[in-house]
């Protein structure tokens, strides 16, 4: 499971038989995307996901807490995000597994969608995820695997 | 205030990225926010540089009270999803450059 975006990038790769250049240049456009969204104080909502909203503080007389020494804060704005229903109740193993995970109950199997064929209408490599062992950087060649995509 | 969907998602990685058709970028996007929540929801968190880090936090179980009746009630323990901008972030919204 990726925990980085180089992680995610490597997955959506594999996922979706692109290139990894290319997976990097769409994970990255969201997330830019996402950014200059904030950064024009518009709210972002993803369905199934979560939001993003800006807030603005104001400045005030804080405190370091450790020396006790006052501090002026400057006012700012800072983003929040609020986790989408679909999400909140799968992180809790609600919803389509039934009430049995518990918290604690890290890595359930779960059915991978065979979608990395998407475009190439084959479906040969749904399972070959869940048992990956856990070494951190499994050597994936960066331009073995991709079949379909190449850009217009 | 505008506000930003999925649908706008999908339309800058058709028009920024390139190369394949709109129901191609929506099915990318789709994909992409699906393996974040599957990660999350295998409890691991998700660090994305520039942006900022999603992490599940295991929550116990607590005496909590509705603040309407005053009555106690338990609430179970949970998991829950926190998400901590990253400073590129934080300038980015404070007056830092903006990304194009």
């Amino acid at each position: 499971m990726p925990t980085t975006k180089s992680d995610l990038i490597d997955d959506i790769s594999e996922r979706l038989r692109l290139p990894k250049g290319k997976a990097e240049l769409i994970v990255n456009c969201i997330f830019d995307e996402m950014t200059r969204a904030l950064q024009q104080d518009e709210r972002i909502e993803i369905r199934g996901f979560g939001s993003f909203e800006v807030r603005s503080y104001k400045a005030y007389e804080g405190r370091n807490p450790r020396t006790g020494e006052t501090v002026k804060v400057d006012p700012k704005k800072l983003p929040f995000f609020k986790v989408g229903k679909e999400l909140r109740e799968r992180i809790n193993g609600e919803g389509d597994g039934g009430e049995g995970a518990r918290p604690n109950s890290a890595k359930q199997a779960r059915s991978q969608e065979p979608r990395a064929d998407w475009h190439t209408g084959r479906g040969e490599r749904a399972d070959e995820r869940d048992d990956e062992p856990d070494l951190g950087e499994p050597a994936r060649g960066s331009s073995s695997h991709h079949g379909g995509f190449t850009p217009a | 205030m505008a506000k930003m969907t999925k649908a706008d998602i999908i339309e800058a990685v058709y028009e920024k990225v390139g190369g394949f058709s709109k129901k191609e970028a929506a099915d990318i996007v789709e994909t992409v926010f699906d393996t974040i929540k599957q990660t999350l929801e295998n409890g691991e968190k998700i660090k994305i540089s520039g942006f900022g880090n999603f992490v599940v936090r295991e929550k116990k179980a607590r005496i909590g009270r509705n603040p309407q009746t005053g009555e106690e009630i338990t609430i179970s323990a949970r998991r829950v999803l926190t998400f901590k901008p990253s400073q590129v972030l934080k300038n980015a919204l404070n007056g830092g450059e903006p990304v194009n």
